[in-house]
């Protein structure tokens, strides 16, 4: 046994634990334990009482025995009892074993919670420490609703010693992670903004940590804080080696306060302050210099210290790319690390790459080192790193490169290990498809990676070219041509015989002239195949060879002959069976014409997302869909099988639902399925371009007859009630909604169904009795407030609403109409009184008419040129109207994950008002990596901008 | 940070601390399957892979794995010397640490981890500071002790 008695040695433990050591079998030591477990036991129950020691021992000894992977169902209230202890050690064991083994029994957490609450007033800053510590380590909602309150006053207090308060620090990050909502903001936040400008280094380097977090959370309230970084880093940065004392870690100045201040800024954009700016990209300037000097050390520490904080100013240099020249200067330091003797370093510099490869200003750059990349993609002893590899050539690809890329990835494919090779060849296909001018070599890229990798090719991939060949005419009978040779050879892939199939059922005739394929060579040479293969791949076969019968009469008899021997017509196979029987008559009875027609060509697929793509954003997560990727392939998509008609990139997609727009489709932000003949919906632009799902509805014609000559309104004797707290949520979900349930209670449903046209627009509301009781004295009332009303001369909106019958029976709807003539743009809602007498109770509501100022949106085309030349032009301070904000609902975790750059969402449209049209333009920018957004409207009318920004900032 | 492990060469787990509430089931299977992970892996390969939806960073020490499985944006140099300084501040308590002191010592070696980071991120990075926390509890017992 070694010499371990250090501070305190519990002899008694170490014997146990060395007796652990000594069990020859499992067996063995589950005895030992049951022995001592058993021994524990009856210490803790007898009548004599434990001193503290003995106490802290036998906890010690549980402890041990659980970590050892053995469950424990006693021993917490002696842990509990430990905590109120006054000695150190004991109190000490009493919250690791806490920390440890908690247990969600409420009795105990409450015994916890007194002993906690105890330390923490103790004014002893060892004992406050270990009780934060305990917070820290349980983090569980019952201690957040005790403390949440407590530890900020502790963090700011003036008095607190600054080890508590960088306990306190990430005990409150600890709770903020677990149950934001108990952690409201106040008073403290802004003084703990200010611990960016502590004299302790510590204090920072814990408080920096609760910052970021919160920062992410709530940018706006924590955004003084990037100045206070920005000269923290400065101050670091340009220190000598030695000026921070114990801070500096192997020559490196305070390595992880440096992370971690390069980390905080990148929760917000470029500083906006001229002078800031500067000051950082000094700092960054120096941070790019330090890389090129000699090292003070030859220790792996000090490379590491330094290159992580080069790293993390790379990270951030990427974030806010817009400084091309340190773009520029990061690529080229990341190419020196490609050849770095380091694994560590050639691993990050390749993955670091891999996101400058999708900005604009350093694409090229990263281009010039893809010898080396291709280099180690086939050196690489270790796959992790040739992972890396393979993910950067993909990233830097484009249509410069892409033949070699993609031969480089197909020759690597033959050797690469299996863990990867599904993925290789997702990337291959789709690389293979975005960068096709020629389609010859897109079909050759295909048909080799079925030859060299078919078990890896997933269905989407064969799918894909087939849907690809299909609309290409140009590309049919290279296809057949080349299938055809490759399934001559002998042992061909399971893949290559379904391609094979589908291709020559619908082309075979392409290549049938040249007597080395004439039609019977091509059936007989699918049909050697047939016995191979599986069910489902016969059954495409056997599709294949009616089509035949269609394509080539010649082959009908032999064909009819394959189709009616036993081992089809009484296939065991129930679906193979059908097809043999079905095809067996349909040719012996249709007739040639008949035929011709069952059996035409198959029509052009509907241009959808590459299916491919869709297969690797979801195996992968997202990381692997670069963000060039996204726009090249909203720039591109559609050209294979689109013709490029579409041409998303020229025009603005301000659609509505019944366009498809490719690039909203490849995002993701809506369901929509292929092209709809619908006619466009009166929905607003905004509503069909963000909803999840497009209103599907046509447009049902708004009857403008009488639109305005409805009856007076009803009339109330008690005064309506004020608007519902909830009034505002609600409105907020019909934003982008034009049906739907606005309200509900036990008594009550309302249901909404809304159409707008131009600057008019019908909604109806329908009033549901869910009580067994019939509702008397029912009316309804439409009023306006605050500014709709001080513009009471000049109303803003006309509502008219027709009276509904006073008497509702039970389990009844009513229905009621109510017209909206929008005559100058509005900000608030019109109110909804409802009344009605229930069970002789009066019930009174009040909610607001979900009528906002977009549902008059008219949506606009305009090409992107036009889009930004407009933009400019309304460059007012006024016009514009801005928010950034945390996505609320997550983002599309799918296609945003991972991309820095993002590109923008941007809309066009005019709001229509009988007084005048109001031109609109939206830009939404998403940081997938903060996961906020920051959304700008401008527009002619300040007053518009600001409402727009406002409703629509709720909806993302 | 969301765990860090120490292990030894033949697979025991040696130290563990969680810094998100997992199941205990989970996270045997997740000690289980990393340990697994890790110790197939060769001398030359580089310290950083991906694993479900997390990095891991590991570094071997004599017969003990170091391994701490971060966030996707986290930095993994830092991370690296984030082992590295732990195992300082092991080696200057115990004085040239070895297996044998974290076994026999586990409720310390917790402790010094616990001065060292909390929930996950780092409190300290200063040796002293977190030595000195740790030594004045030390005291604190043995003055205790003799009364």
């Amino acid at each position: 046994m070694p010499a371990v008695s250090k501070g305190d040695g519990m002899r008694g433990l170490a014997v146990f634990i060395s007796d652990i050591r000594n069990c020859k079998s499992k067996e063995a030591e589950i005895k030992r334990i049951n022995k001592e477990l058993a021994n524990i036991r009856s210490k803790f129950k007898g009548d004599k009482a434990l001193d503290g020691y003995s106490k802290k021992k036998y906890v010690c000894k549980l402890l041990f025995i659980f970590l050892l992977g053995h469950d424990i169902d006693f021993g917490h209230m002696e842990a509990v009892n430990l905590l109120s202890s006054n000695k150190y050690t004991e109190k000490q064991i009493g919250y690791l074993f806490i920390s440890v083994l908690v247990n969600s029994n409420s009795e105990l957490i409450r015994l916890i919670n007194n002993g906690i609450k105890n330390d923490l007033s103790s004014r002893n800053p060892t004992f406050m420490c270990l009780a934060l510590h305990c917070i820290a380590n349980v983090g569980s909602r019952e201690m957040a609703e005790a403390f949440a309150g407590e530890i900020p006053r502790i963090l700011v207090a003036g008095d607190t010693m600054d080890s508590v308060k960088q306990s306190a620090a990430l005990c409150l990050l600890r709770l903020y992670k677990t149950s934001p909502d108990l952690v409201l903001m106040g008073e403290w936040t802004s003084r703990v903004v200010h611990l960016l400008n502590d004299q302790h280094m510590g204090v920072v380097t814990a408080a920096i940590s609760l910052i970021t977090c919160l920062s992410q959370k709530n940018p706006d309230e924590f955004k003084t804080c990037v100045s206070l970084a920005v000269s923290r880093l400065s101050r670091i940065v340009s220190s000598a080696s030695t000026d921070l004392q114990d801070y500096t870690y192997y020559f490196v100045p305070a390595p992880w306060l440096s992370c971690k201040l390069l980390r905080l800024l990148q929760c917000y954009p470029p500083p906006e302050d001229g002078a800031v700016k500067g000051r950082l990209v000094e700092c960054l300037e120096t941070i790019l210099n330090k890389a090129q000097e000699p090292p003070k050390s030859k220790k792996v520490q000090h490379s590491n210290a330094k290159n992580a904080i080069l790293f993390e100013a790379i990270a951030l240099i990427i974030h806010y790319d817009s400084e091309p020249n340190l773009l520029v200067r990061a690529c080229n330091q990341l190419g020196q690390f490609l050849q770095h003797r380091e694994t560590n370093l050639r691993y990050l510099a390749l993955e670091s790459m891999c996101t400058l490869a999708s900005s604009e200003f350093s694409h090229e750059a990263v281009k010039t080192h893809i010898e080396t990349v291709i280099n180690a993609l086939k050196t690489e002893r270790d796959v992790s790193v040739r992972q890396r590899a393979a993910d950067l050539l993909y990233a830097m690809c484009d249509r410069s490169n892409a033949k070699q890329i993609v031969a480089e990835m197909l020759s690597y494919l033959e050797t690469a290990d299996y863990s990867i090779r599904e993925e290789m060849v997702l990337k291959v296909a789709i690389l293979a498809e975005k960068y096709a001018v020629d389609y010859s070599w897109y079909v050759d890229t295909i048909l080799n990676l079925i030859r060299i990798a078919g078990d890896y090719v997933s269905e989407e991939v064969w799918y894909r070219v087939i849907q690809i060949v299909i609309n290409r005419d140009d590309v049919q009978g290279y296809a057949a041509k080349t299938v055809f040779e490759a399934l001559q050879a002998p042992a061909c892939h399971e893949n290559m015989v379904k391609v094979g199939g589908y291709i020559l059922g619908e082309f075979g005739n392409l290549i049938a002239g040249d007597p080395r394929s004439s039609p019977l060579v091509q059936f007989n040479l699918l049909h050697s195949k047939f016995h191979l293969c599986s069910v489902p791949t016969r059954a495409l076969l056997l599709s294949a060879y009616i089509k035949f019968i269609n394509l080539f009469p010649e082959t009908k008899s032999t064909i009819q002959e394959v189709l009616r021997s036993d081992s089809q017509i009484r296939n065991s196979d129930v679906e193979l069976q059908q097809r043999a029987v079905e095809y067996l008559k349909l040719s012996s009875i249709a007739s040639t014409d008949v035929l011709a027609t069952v059996l035409e060509e198959m029509p052009p697929f509907p241009e959808r997302e590459s299916s491919i793509l869709a297969k690797l954003k979801k195996k992968k997560g997202p990381g692997a869909v670069s963000s060039t990727e996204q726009e090249d392939g909203k720039r591109e998509g559609g050209e294979l099988n689109g013709g490029g008609e579409r041409g998303a990139d020229s025009t603005i997609a301000a659609s509505n639902a019944s366009t498809p727009s490719p690039s909203a489709d490849l995002l993701g932000l809506r369901s929509s399925g292929p092209v709809s003949a619908a006619p466009p919906s009166a929905g607003s632009l905004l509503v069909d371009v963000f909803s999840e799902a497009g209103p599907a509805a046509p447009a049902a014609a708004v009857n403008d007859d009488g639109f305005l000559s409805s009856a007076p309104p009803s009339v109330v004797s008690e005064d309506p009630a004020p608007p519902m707290p909830q009034s505002d949520e609600l409105l907020h979900k019909f934003v982008c909604k034009s049906n739907g349930v606005l309200f509900e209670n036990q008594l009550l449903q309302i249901g909404v169904k809304s159409e707008y046209r131009q600057n008019l627009g019908r909604m109806y509301l329908f009033y549901g009795n869910k009580t067994s009781v019939q509702f008397v004295s029912f009316s309804t009332s439409v009023t306006y407030t605050g500014e709709l009303q001080s513009h009471i001369h000049e109303l803003s909106l006309n509502v008219q609403t027709k009276p509904v019958e006073p008497l509702v029976e039970g389990g009844a709807q009513v229905q009621q109409v109510i017209n909206i003539e929008c005559l100058t743009d509005f900000s608030d809602a019109p109110l909804l009184n409802i009344k009605f007498r229930y069970g002789g109770a009066l019930q009174n509501l009040t909610l607001k008419l979900p009528v906002t100022v977009n549902k008059f949106f008219q949506p606009t085309e305009m090409v992107s040129h036009d889009f930004f030349q407009r933009w400019k032009q309304l460059s007012q301070p006024q016009q514009e109207a801005q928010k950034i904000f945390k996505a609320s609902h997550g983002m599309d975790k799918e296609v945003l994950k991972g991309k820095r750059i993002m590109e923008n969402f941007v809309c066009a449209g005019v709001i229509q008002t009988k007084a005048q049209q109001v031109g609109c333009l939206l830009r939404l920018e998403p940081n997938a990596q903060a996961q906020m957004y920051r959304l700008t409207l401008r527009s002619s009318k300040d007053t518009v901008s600001k409402r727009l920004c406002d409703l629509l900032a709720e909806q993302f | 940070m969301r765990f860090m492990l120490l292990f030894s060469r033949q697979g025991k787990l040696r130290l563990q601390k969680w810094y998100t509430a997992t199941a205990e089931r989970d996270k045997k299977k997740m000690v289980r399957e990393l340990m697994q992970v890790v110790l197939a892996r060769k001398p030359k390969m580089c310290s950083f892979l991906e694993w479900r939806d997390l990095k891991i960073v590991y570094k071997r020490y004599a017969s003990l794995y170091f391994c701490c499985a971060v966030e996707e944006q986290d930095n993994e140099l830092i991370t690296l010397e984030v082992i590295h300084r732990f195992v300082e501040l092991l080696d200057k308590y115990f004085g040239s640490v070895c297996e044998l002191d974290i076994i026999f010592n586990f409720e310390k070696a917790y402790f010094i981890l616990d001065e060292f980071l909390m929930g996950g991120e780092i409190q300290d990075t200063s040796k002293k500071s977190v030595l000195k926390a740790i030594e004045q509890a030390d005291l604190l017992q043995e003055v205790y002790d003799y009364f």
